[in-house]
């Protein structure tokens, strides 16, 4: 009896004070290996009578028993403390900076992300995108549009021509959009729903004017659409473009060559600190040039006016832009400064719909 | 176009306020641009009368007021001016007004102990002159507490209108006038003019020299002398008009003709007739020809020019400009008045071409009521007669007048089918005849003729126009625009339109950022980037720099770079998908997609950081680019082929050129060629990639949405790598191509895991070490079918690239 509760004494001592678990593995070798001294009272056991083993069987095995939970405990926690130890040698500094990842530092041009906003309204509308060339004809970009030859208003738009050619013919930058109506027209056949974005020039260069700019114009043709009908386009346009819930906008008669009756439109905003407000304020802002096409345009496109009738409005790109989005100056957006871009492009996963909002 | 409201209110009787005339201007098409109105600005300031004027008790140069303002009890006012003096009139302004000029409100205060409610003005604290000796004096029987603005002839406001190209007839204060009357704003005074009989002949002769075909140049000229004028200046009325409206008065002759293009949009020239030597001709100018115009500039003149001219020669420009020699003066005392009409594309050329803008001009090119050349003579005659005296000859009248057009047929219904506002046939007549339309006929259908001053209009659309705008378009309701059919909207972009949108996507989220360059480049840089054919220079660019359609979108890319790098940004990633011109037919506008990186702006980080980096950008930036652009494209490149060697802006050791088969070739990448950069003045480093859009494979129709069925193997990849060594000018793709090649079936994926020359490696070879991934689809393969693969690869590429595993 004192024999095991010394040999017992003496192991636990050995276990606790073990260093690590090598240590720990010598200790159990020696008392639970082959010729381990617990091994060897276990031996004893076969060559007892059944009363000594009855007696000494429970003593031996719970001597066992209570061993090998030490050296497990043992084990665990010098596992323990080894895996902290290592955990504190593994620590890094966690506020060393990491690089921007690319879609942190890629963007989109303004231009590109309003566009895409225009297509998701107009889109839901049922309106196509139409494009055509930059190098147009006289024709097209004048002509067919009810631009009399030699006409003042062919004068306000400041062409930018190219060479004549043989025939005396010279070709232009086109002077807006609308000679993709004219296209459209030519190749489609009623009912007509499209708008169309692009590239526009002018020969003019100051503070609100680069010789370069965009322009989205519409255009409906059917049967029966009208003036009311134009109204509420526009107003659902502006509602859902500059994204508030109410507009005001105001119809004045105006001049272009390509529509009759003719109008400009205001939107009704305020100005505070030098930020436009829509929606509020008694200040008006001209945005968009708009009318119903003229019979010339149709007759000049193959429609009968007499039959087909429609409307086109038209306005800059650009210049809804800098009103939705507060660029101070039209220049810096084709001048591709970084800092510029960064800092009124949108991140490249901005994508405007109409279910999610077209601006986050 | 300015006028001021007493003008107006010659031609319209109205008591409508200034803000409810400029409203009504902007509602029918006059669009109001600025109303300056002084009366507004003053209105705080009245009259008021000094009852006693004391010196102030502790202060020599002050005085203590007691002012009857006209309002309550008398103010007491500290005044420091020299004339304030006991039994004057002022102008008083109370407390709480604002002094334009002194830019201040004025407070109540207590100067040296003495309480002060308010101030006696002087002209300069109102910005009225620049007068500041003393307070306004105002003579005796002025009427104290009226407003001073009022008594002092301030409040007559200018309106400023901007005038759209079609409405010549509101290029006059009665053409105005009539246009809001219409809108109901008031009544149209009436305006019949007496002709002034002549008691004599003309003296001077007319004769119109035009070929047939150019009797339009001058339809019809009309001219009378008037002798025995005294010119001087005219009188406070008329010099008071012209200065309100920024003009500024000569002498009464001068005047007068000013003050008709004004008010009547009739422009007139008047000749001294002792300077005018024999009769007139009418006539194209002679090539080389010169006047000394009113400006007092000599223009050298073309046939294509129209001149007035004399036995001396021309005296002055058609509808543009009189000549300086027979201009009149102080002196003149004979007067020849002139009343034309010219053609109004021949005005709009020639002053273009001679640089001169005049009022005249700017009203002949836009189109003068033809109607109006007599009664427009009569009506200055009499006015020459009234100002100056004189006694006037008889009309000499070249030419005839225009036909008028005929009456257009108009159906009521027009207006509601181009409007969807539906208006009383009454109201729409209303509004025709009050503009001076002539509707004849009853029922559905009427005929409207135009009147002479409206040319603008010619057909029912112009009427409908008419008629809505003096209605309101306020009243056109909106009105929603059903849809063509269904409910949910079709898909409306384009293949290449949604091309264009995911490749500006793709490449933001490369981490580039887009940027928006011109469509015109230098002629030097189109020609170093294949463009600078003469059908795509501008004949007339903004700047020389901007003179060539570009052929590609990196020349401006790459400046762009260089101007962020200027600017302290060196390391910039930048792409474009825009247009790029290679003819001047539409088929000949491509778009492309184009990006480039600079210095250290690589895919994951830009410049020095503590784990490394500051790696500068090479050909494989570009190239990684480029592939995911086609991958975020969903094009599928297995069909692509990337050829060393690219464009001549591309380093010829470093760029490749992708295609789809040699005849599809759709852009390159590569390293910016060293040329190319110093020719734009530009640092490297600096990688590109350019393709076309319209260029890549359309995607296959197909009949369903249904992906390929997704062909899983219940067997474990296993993975082999053999190191060659290869002559220096292998392709390593060619070797990933050729190994992929040795069992389509078996190999899924090679990779090239290690690039190696140096010592252990021969000169002039170099070591290449695949990673070759075996998937079996049927059964776990034995280590004998592997080695039997590997041995075919290594058979393979040894025999074709002379290729040797290295030991």
């Amino acid at each position: 009896m004192t024999d095991i509760a010394t040999l017992e004494r003496d192991v636990l001592v050995a276990i606790d004070t073990a260093a690590d678990e090598a240590a720990v593995e010598d200790v159990r070798i020696a008392a639970l290996g082959k010729s381990g001294s617990i091994s060897a009272l276990l031996k004893t056991l076969g060559g007892m009578t059944p009363d000594e083993r009855k007696e000494k069987g429970p003593q031996i095995n719970g001597l066992r028993d209570r061993v090998q939970g030490a050296i497990a405990a043992r084990k665990e926690a010098l596992g323990e403390a080894a895996l902290e130890a290592r955990l504190a040698s593994e620590r890094v500094d966690v506020s060393l900076p990491v690089q921007e990842g690319p879609e942190a530092r890629g963007r989109i041009h303004p231009i590109s992300q309003v566009i895409d906003e225009i297509t998701a309204i107009f889109g839901d509308m049922g309106f196509a995108i139409a494009e055509g060339p930059d190098v147009e004809t006289d024709d097209l970009n004048f002509t067919k549009l009810n631009f009399p030859v030699g006409h003042p208003a062919r004068e306000m738009h400041d062409t930018f021509f190219f060479a004549p050619d043989a025939n005396g013919e010279r070709k232009l930058l086109r002077t807006h959009t609308s000679p993709v109506q004219v296209r459209t027209m030519l190749a489609e056949a009623p009912p007509i729903r499209v708008i169309c974005p692009g590239r526009t020039y002018r020969n003019d260069s100051d503070q609100t004017h680069t010789p370069m700019f965009h322009q989205v114009e519409g255009l409906v043709i059917d049967k029966s659409a009208h003036l009311g009908h134009l109204k509420w386009i526009l107003e659902e346009f502006c509602k859902s473009f500059f994204e508030i819930d109410d507009v005001k906008m105001r119809f004045r008669p105006s001049f272009f060559p390509f529509t009759e009756p003719s109008m400009e439109v205001d939107i009704q905003c305020s100005r505070k600190g030098g930020e436009i407000r829509f929606g509020e304020g008694d200040d008006w802002l001209e945005i968009l040039g708009c009318g119903m096409v003229h019979p010339n345009v149709l007759r000049n496109c193959g429609l009968d006016p007499e039959v087909y009738q429609g409307f086109a409005w038209g306005m800059g790109i650009d210049r809804i832009a800098m009103l939705k989005y507060g660029m101070p100056d039209l220049r810096p957006f084709f001048e591709a400064d970084v800092r510029w871009l960064s800092h009124y492009g949108f991140r490249p996963l901005d994508l405007p719909t109409l279910t999610a909002g077209l601006s986050s | 176009m300015k006028f001021t409201i007493s003008w107006l209110k010659e031609h319209l009787d109205t008591d409508a306020s200034v803000a409810e005339i400029a409203e009504t201007l902007t509602r029918i098409g006059l669009e109001v641009e600025a109303i300056e109105d002084r009366a507004a600005a003053l209105s705080a300031f009245t009259i008021a009368y000094v009852i006693e004027a004391k010196q102030h008790p502790n202060a020599d140069r002050l005085r203590v007021c007691m002012v009857d303002t006209g309002a309550g009890e008398p103010v007491q006012v500290v005044c420091g001016a020299p004339n304030a003096r006991t039994g004057m009139k002022g102008v008083f302004s109370p407390p709480g007004s604002y002094i334009p000029g002194k830019k201040i409100t004025l407070g109540k205060g207590v100067i040296r102990g003495i309480e002060s409610n308010g101030m006696l003005v002087s002209e300069a604290e109102l910005e009225l002159s620049d007068d500041h000796d003393g307070i306004i004096e105002l003579p005796d029987d002025a009427p104290v507490g009226q407003p001073y603005a009022t008594y002092a002839g301030l409040d007559d406001a200018v309106i400023e209108i901007a005038v759209t190209p079609n409405r010549a007839d509101a290029l006059g204060v009665a053409g105005i006038a009539r246009d809001l009357a219409a809108a109901g704003l008031g009544k149209l005074k009436p305006q019949a003019i007496q002709p002034v009989r002549g008691s004599f002949p003309c003296p001077v002769k007319v004769t119109l020299d035009f070929a047939d075909e150019d009797r339009k140049l001058c339809p019809a000229f009309a001219l009378r002398l008037v002798r025995g004028v005294k010119n001087g200046p005219s009188p406070d009325w008329l010099q008071s008009r012209l200065r309100a409206v920024g003009l500024r008065p000569i002498n009464a002759l001068v005047d007068i003709t000013n003050f008709m293009t004004l008010d009547r949009n009739r422009p007139l020239h008047v000749f001294d007739a002792a300077k005018v030597r024999g009769n007139l001709t009418v006539r194209r100018a002679k090539a080389g020809e010169t006047i000394l115009a009113l400006d007092g500039k000599t223009y050298t003149l073309t046939d294509e020019q129209v001149v007035i001219a004399d036995e001396h020669g021309v005296e002055s420009l058609a509808g543009i400009m009189g000549g300086e020699a027979s201009g009149s003066s102080e002196t003149t005392t004979d007067v020849l008045i002139e009343s034309a009409l010219w053609d109004p594309l021949n005005v709009a050329r020639s002053g273009r071409a001679l640089g001169i803008n005049s009022d005249a001009r700017y009203r002949f090119e836009r189109g003068v009521d033809p109607d109006f050349t007599r009664p427009g003579l009569d009506l200055a005659t009499a006015l020459v007669i009234e100002l100056c005296g004189g006694e006037a000859s008889e009309i000499e009248f070249a030419g005839e007048l225009p036909e008028s057009p005929g009456a257009i047929d108009f159906p009521w219904s027009e207006v509601k089918r181009l409007t969807g506002l539906e208006l009383p046939q009454a109201e729409m007549k209303l509004a025709l005849t009050s503009l001076g339309f002539h509707v004849s006929g009853a029922g559905d259908r009427v005929k409207v003729a135009p009147p002479s001053w409206r040319a603008d209009v010619g057909g029912k659309a112009d009427l409908v126009e008419e008629i809505v705008r003096i209605a309101g378009l306020d009243r056109v309701a909106s009105t929603p625009l059903p849809r063509i059919k269904g409910e949910v909207v079709k898909p409306v972009l384009t293949v290449l339109q949604k091309r264009t949108r995911l490749a500006k996507r793709t490449l933001a989220a490369r981490g580039l950022v887009e940027a928006v360059t011109w469509s015109f480049i230098s002629h030097d840089q189109a020609k170093l980037f294949g463009g600078g054919s003469p059908k795509l220079a501008l004949a007339n660019p903004i700047a020389s720099d901007l003179s060539d359609m570009r052929p590609s979108l990196l020349p401006g890319l790459i400046r762009s770079a260089q101007a962020n790098a200027d600017r302290g940004f060196p390391d910039v990633a930048l792409f474009e998908v825009g247009q790029v011109f290679k003819s001047d037919e539409p088929e000949g506008q491509l778009i492309a997609a184009a990006g480039l990186r600079r210095g250290t702006a690589r895919l994951d980080g830009t410049g020095r950081r503590w784990d490394g980096g500051a790696k500068p950008v090479d050909a494989f930036d570009a190239k990684s680019d480029v592939l995911g652009l086609l991958s975020g494209l969903g094009i599928p490149t297995g069909g692509l082929q990337i050829v060393a060697g690219g464009p001549a802006w591309a380093h010829p050791g470093r760029s490749a050129t992708l295609q789809f088969g040699p005849k599809g070739v759709v852009g390159a990448f590569g390293e910016v060629h060293p040329r190319i950069l110093k020719a734009l003045d530009v640092k490297g480093p600096l990688v590109a990639f350019e393709i076309h859009l319209d260029a890549l494979p359309l995607p296959k129709a197909k009949p369903t949405k249904v992906k390929p069925k997704l062909a899983l193997s219940d067997f474990q990849p296993v993975t082999r790598d053999f190191a060659f060594i290869v002559d220096k000018a292998v392709a390593a793709g060619d070797m990933v191509k050729t190994a992929q090649g040795a069992d389509r079936a078996l190999i899924a994926n090679v990779g090239v895991f290690d690039l190696y020359e140096g010592p252990g490696v021969e000169a002039g070879k170099k070591s290449v070490a695949l990673a070759v991934t075996l998937q079996p689809t049927e059964k776990t393969l034995t280590e004998a079918e592997i080695e039997a693969v590997g041995a075919k690869i290594v058979a393979e590429i040894g025999k074709r690239y002379g290729a040797t595993l290295r030991g």
